[in-house]
């Protein structure tokens, strides 16, 4: 199974919005860079997964669609 | 479906002409009879799985797989044979086309044929001597009327990454040899957003063999499960080697000729690839099944071998550092982890300062697993894979030089670096 | 002049006011958004959220700006007037330059507000157009309206206008500098080979 939460790491330049908005999934490495958790989003976090999705502004996150 | 099984040994040499001068057309026709055309789409596949064919490119993908998964996209597919191998360690690519040119160009007009592509290109190095060859040997199937399809040459950079898969998809379409961000995957949508194969010019031999000669005949030489021949680098101690046919499966300690030409440790994979101790690597064949467990695995055929006289920490750190400047610069935790890296092995790998760099293995370790699998390619695991390797490999030498001693006799670089300089001329035979 | 045309055409010019102060903060947040830096005591999240919530807000006010302006008929202006330039009869070049504005900001929201459904490539040259979109509507906001040309309007807009120029500033010096981007770890380590000792 694929995480749902994925990020395109060339778009991504670390703004760190992610990891603020989902601290659950989401961590920052010691470079800035989002460390996202393999667990699935629990559903009460999904809507806060979309807003992260997006608030990026590099739009760098994913949300995979459920098959 | 014809065949001339009978009349072609199934031994060696397959794909290099023998007695080693390259194979001009005429020659190649009465050697090899004309391009065995299916006369449809996807009827050479089955061929294809049955005589076991993986990708020669490294990641020995199943070739039937992959032809058909292309061939079931929506939309018209295009066909690139790769031969920008990238890796400064490995010729094969570049001998291969140089002496059987018309076995790459047979097998790229076939697997365009077998997925029903209408475009094919190949993908090389800047090499005006190699561009001038492949355009007369295009020339001259022109005049014979041999290509359904025209072939169209793109030159790539002399980078390391030129020759990912998505890299080449951007080259062609005009762009830097960057790789890209998957999915999708460039099976589905490549070139122009059409379904894209990309294949390795080794592999497309093999393939236009097999569509002559059969499945049987592939599988007579190699495993069960790695059948056929290969082509391979090799680099030994006493600084011997080249490229060479074989067939799958040999030991590697015969490859290297470990007993007249000793060795410390043998690299297997080039510089994705891994260190394994001399006594290991002895006791190992060069096929999967043997290196998968050891953590290795056969890749693009290149293995070299460390003379007992060479550090191989600082060896280690030439091709970290080379690794580094090579980082497409696309992601941020590559960018940010590769370079660090690269730094902390310089450090280690420096006997007289090794010893205040205390953190340094730590710091490896843990930058390592920051980097594994977080950016677009595989650009960080790879180098990751090599890194984790030498620290295993040459742990004793680590302890020496935080003693301030290392066991080289000599400056030499061993294994072949480019210099950064964008220009690198590498010579191996 | 009736008494509603001159309250229509007091709210036209205070909402006009609004606007360029609300846009000047969202150009300054904008700036700050794409350099990754942070307000004070809020998350970075707030500084996007900011910035794309004022640009709706100030959607609002604009909106109310133009149909009091052009239903205060202190003199009169065809409403065709707030889209196309220089239609207008009355001040003709400034009133213009508003529907230029007005334009322009039209394409900056729309873009954004669609951006996952446009190409990927159509975005980023479309926002750029805001640093031409806001020294428009200064130019707009001072010719329009004589009010701003002195007292404490006018120093309340130049003010803000300071700020922006001094954020764009901040832009153009972080493009130089690169350093919102990720940065290249300069190889400081050249490799002992060619300074290495024998033992």
């Amino acid at each position: 199974m694929g995480q749902p939460l994925r990020v395109n790491p060339i778009l991504c330049t670390g703004h760190g919005l992610c990891a603020e908005l989902l601290p659950e999934q989401i961590a920052l490495d010691e470079w800035g860079y989002p460390l996202i958790s393999d667990e699935p989003i629990p559903p009460g976090l999904r809507k806060l997964a979309r807003r992260a999705v997006t608030d990026c502004p590099e739009r760098a996150l994913l949300l995979v669609k459920d098959p | 479906m014809t065949g001339s099984t009978g009349s072609v040994s199934a031994g060696l040499p397959r794909l290099l002409p023998a007695g080693g001068r390259p194979m001009e057309l005429t020659q190649y026709l009465q050697s090899h009879g004309p391009t065995p055309y299916r006369g449809g789409p996807r009827t050479l596949i089955d061929t294809i799985e049955s005589a076991g064919l993986t990708g020669r490119g490294g990641a020995a993908f199943p070739t039937h797989r992959k032809l058909t998964a292309v061939a079931s996209q929506q939309g018209t597919p295009i066909v690139v044979g790769n031969g920008a191998e990238g890796e400064p360690a490995s010729n094969k690519d570049k001998r291969l086309l140089w002496s059987s040119p018309h076995l790459v160009l047979d097998g790229l007009q076939l697997s365009a044929e077998a997925v029903g592509a209408r475009q094919v290109h190949l993908y090389i190095h800047r090499d005006p001597h190699l561009l001038r060859r492949l355009q007369f040997a295009l020339a001259e199937r022109a005049a014979a009327g041999l290509d359904p399809l025209t072939v169209s040459l793109v030159t790539a950079p002399a980078r390391f990454l030129a020759g990912e898969s998505s890299a080449v998809v951007n080259r062609i379409e005009g762009g830097a040899a960057l790789p890209r961000f998957t999915p999708p995957r460039i099976s589905q949508r490549g070139v122009s957003g059409a379904p894209t194969l990309v294949s390795n010019v080794e592999t497309l031999a093999h393939l236009a063999l097999i569509a002559r000669y059969g499945a049987g005949w592939f599988r007579a030489l190699g495993t069960d499960q790695e059948p056929g021949s290969m082509l391979v680098t090799l680099r030994r101690a006493d600084g011997s080697g080249g490229v060479e046919e074989i067939e799958i499966g040999p030991p590697i300690a015969e490859l290297l000729r470990l007993d007249e030409h000793p060795a410390q440790a043998v690299l297997v994979g080039g510089y994705h690839g891994a260190w394994l101790p001399a006594g290991q690597a002895r006791q190992l064949a060069l096929h999967n099944s043997d290196l998968h467990p050891a953590g290795a695995a056969v890749g693009a055929g290149i293995l070299a071998a460390l003379p007992p006289d060479r550090c191989g920490l600082v060896e280690s750190a030439m091709v970290v550092q080379y690794l580094a400047l090579e980082s497409a610069g696309q992601c941020g935790t590559c960018l940010n982890g590769l370079p660090r890296m690269a730094a902390a092995l310089s450090q280690l790998a420096d006997h007289r300062a090794a010893a205040t760099a205390r953190s340094a293995p730590d710091d490896l370790l843990r930058w390592s697993s920051l980097v594994e699998r977080r950016g677009a390619c595989h650009h960080p695991d790879g180098t990751v894979r090599f890194l984790r390797s030498a620290l295993t490999v040459f742990a004793d030498e680590i302890g020496l030089h935080h003693r301030g001693r290392c066991r080289a006799d000599t400056n030499e670089p061993f294994l072949p670096v480019p210099s950064t300089a964008p220009a690198h001329k590498h010579d191996w035979s | 002049m009736t008494p509603t045309g001159s309250v229509l055409w007091y709210a036209s010019g205070a909402t006009g006011v609004t606007c360029l102060v609300l846009f000047s903060l969202i150009a300054i947040l904008g700036i700050l958004v794409n350099r990754q830096g942070r307000l004070p005591g809020l998350p970075r999240f707030a500084v996007t959220g900011l910035h794309r919530n004022l640009s709706l807000l100030m959607v609002v006010f604009l909106g109310v700006h133009i149909v009091t302006a052009l239903a205060a008929r202190k003199a009169p202006i065809p409403w065709l007037s707030a889209i196309l330039p220089f239609v207008s009869g009355y001040q003709r070049f400034w009133v213009g330059l508003g529907a230029v504005a007005l334009d322009l900001i039209v394409a900056l929201v729309i873009t954004s507000l669609l951006r996952d459904r446009l190409a990927p490539w159509l975005w980023r040259p479309v926002h750029w157009v805001s640093y031409a979109a806001y020294p428009v509507t200064v130019g707009h906001s001072f010719g329009s309206h004589p009010d701003i040309q002195s007292g404490w309007l006018l120093a309340l807009t130049l003010a803000t206008i300071l700020a922006v120029v001094a954020a764009i500033g901040y832009r153009v010096l972080g493009a130089f500098a690169g350093t919102s981007r990720p940065q290249r770890v300069p190889e400081q380590h050249t490799l002992a080979t060619s300074t290495m000792s024998l033992p």
